[in-house]
């Protein structure tokens, strides 16, 4: 390690602000761009698993005939 | 070979492929991001000029590396579903298009975040600067004309056609700037012949020029997963592949 | 090549240049945009003859490429509209030839007219007599690299509604090399040096622009088409 204690490593000689920031910017940004279509991708997978168990369960109902 | 392209253009297979690519990609890219910022950040020395701000060079030069080769990989993608017809290329160039344009904003964030304790200006109108917010302009230009089009098909022909175009267009524009201005310091990392930057440093950036190839890997196979459950959510076989 | 292609691109540019001489209005309202842009200039820079000298190459490139941009957009409309365009893409030619004529005809009414008229704005400006027939050297190769990029940009949004910011979003990029070379050269013959190679540059340029562009505005006309 570098730095001798957290407090240097957070500030850096004066130079943490911007060091710092520019790491937290980064990795938020990354994270939303991996997290939003994850989710995104998640809940297209549920819906089209209801789907699925909705459309099963009208199956056998559906050989009794339609409704007029 | 050909069955392997063959393969790879098939929506099952890819779906397949790329389920199971993410799953192992997400953990070795979050580690590796983690031991290469820890590395940089913590354990590399200081710049004898520039001090501590040098540490953004971990995140800023991968990030801008890893922009520029997107436009490339979006325009191959771009070729291939012009030239073969194969669908997932479309796929992909829309999956690389807002990956690429969001490595750029973080390349051109983290410049004006370095540019203010080295320069002493957030801006700086330099070459390179100016060269990446053009990229930035060209990843936004095939992003809004994508979502012009009603016809997702036909957009995703149309920005194959604009990004091929750009690309033509890339190295001219970075000579010009190039020419325009010139300000910043000559490239320090070569692989050939000797490398200017001391190997206390530069292994960390190797480590993290590495991670970010695979983020944009692993964001770019997201997406295109993402796109596909979208896409095929009436077929037959990913219903099966859910189930 | 058949004397028979030869025939139908000459017929082409005549139906081009037959139709814009019809509608005057389209090669003079962007003399006027022009005009007016550069009278901003002075109005929010002040009056000082020294400083808009100075700013002079660029006020008046910068100008000439966003008025190109405004015309360009409207390249494919009226053929679009019509329906000439699906018989040019069926028809036995090929259509990038066919483009070509129409980006040439369009070169001829907007980037050369303008290109003649640039010294009064040059001279508007406080610009140096020696680098004005540079400027208007630098603006017949830029509007024609303008005219041929634009015309991707213009067959790519042809056949949608919000194509006008959407084409200025997807040229402006495109263009910056052509800005940098047409200004470079102006400015290299204010303060009277050789001007030759910005101006060969432009001359490259455009080469590669005749090349790619008419193939790229094809491909972008035949998916504009389709959708």
């Amino acid at each position: 390690m570098y730095f001798d204690s957290v407090n240097a490593a957070l500030t850096m000689e004066g130079h943490g602000a911007f060091v710092w920031s520019a790491y937290v910017i980064t990795f938020l940004v990354l994270a939303f761009m991996l997290v939003q279509p994850l989710l995104r991708g998640r809940r297209l997978a549920r819906a089209i698993r209801a789907e699925q168990r909705r459309q099963a369960a009208e199956l056998p109902a559906e050989g009794g005939g339609h409704a007029p | 070979m050909w069955a392997f392209i063959h393969k790879f253009g098939s929506p099952p297979w890819f779906f397949r492929f790329a389920s199971t690519a993410v799953r192992w990609l997400l953990p070795v890219v979050i580690g590796a991001l983690v031991f290469g910022a820890v590395w940089g950040l913590l354990y590399a020395p200081p710049d004898f000029r520039q001090g501590n701000s040098y540490r953004i060079i971990f995140i800023h030069v991968p990030s801008a590396v890893v922009a520029l080769a997107g436009y490339y990989v979006m325009a191959s993608a771009g070729l291939v579903s012009l030239v073969w017809k194969i669908k997932m290329a479309d796929t992909a160039m829309r999956a690389v298009a807002p990956v690429g344009a969001a490595l750029t904003f973080v390349a051109l964030v983290t410049g004006a975040i370095w540019g203010k304790p080295t320069w002493g200006a957030w801006w700086v109108w330099d070459a390179r600067i100016t060269s990446m917010l053009i990229l930035f302009f060209l990843y936004l230009g095939v992003i809004a004309l994508f979502e012009a089009y009603d016809n997702k098909a036909a957009a995703a022909k149309a920005c194959a056609v604009l990004s091929l175009v750009g690309t033509v267009n890339i190295p001219i524009i970075y000579k010009s700037v190039d020419w325009w201005y010139s300000l910043h310091q000559p490239a320090s990392i070569k692989f050939t012949g000797e490398t200017a930057i001391d190997a206390s440093m530069l292994y960390p950036l190797l480590v993290m020029i590495a991670a970010f190839y695979g983020l944009f890997a692993l964001l770019v196979l997201v997406n295109m997963r993402t796109e596909l459950l979208a896409t095929y959510r009436q077929s037959a076989w990913l219903r099966s592949e859910l189930g | 090549m058949q004397p028979d292609l030869l025939k139908f691109l000459g017929f082409q540019a005549q139906r081009h240049l037959r139709g814009a001489l019809r509608r005057p209005g389209d090669i003079v309202n962007p003399l006027v945009f022009f005009l007016m842009v550069v009278t901003l200039f002075p109005l929010g820079l002040g009056p000082d003859p020294d400083v808009l000298a100075d700013l002079a190459p660029g006020i008046v490139w910068v100008v000439a490429l966003l008025s190109s941009l405004l015309v360009s957009g409207r390249l494919f409309q009226s053929d679009f509209e019509d329906g000439t365009l699906e018989q040019l893409a069926l028809a036995p030619h090929p259509l990038a030839l066919s483009v070509l004529a129409e980006i040439a005809s369009h070169w001829l009414l907007s980037g050369v007219v303008l290109a003649l008229v640039s010294p009064v704005f040059a001279l508007m400006l406080n610009m140096p007599g020696q680098a004005i027939p540079v400027l208007m050297a630098s603006l017949l190769l830029g509007t024609l690299c303008l005219s041929l990029f634009g015309a991707i940009g213009a067959a790519l949004t042809v056949g949608l509604r919000r194509g006008g910011v959407l084409l200025s979003l997807l040229i402006i990029p495109l263009t910056v090399p052509v800005l940098i070379f047409g200004t470079s050269a102006v400015r290299e013959a204010v303060l009277g040096y050789d001007p030759g190679s910005w101006l060969a540059l432009l001359g490259a340029l455009s080469l590669v622009g005749l090349v790619v562009a008419p193939i790229a505005a094809a491909a972008g006309l035949r998916i504009s088409l389709e959708a």
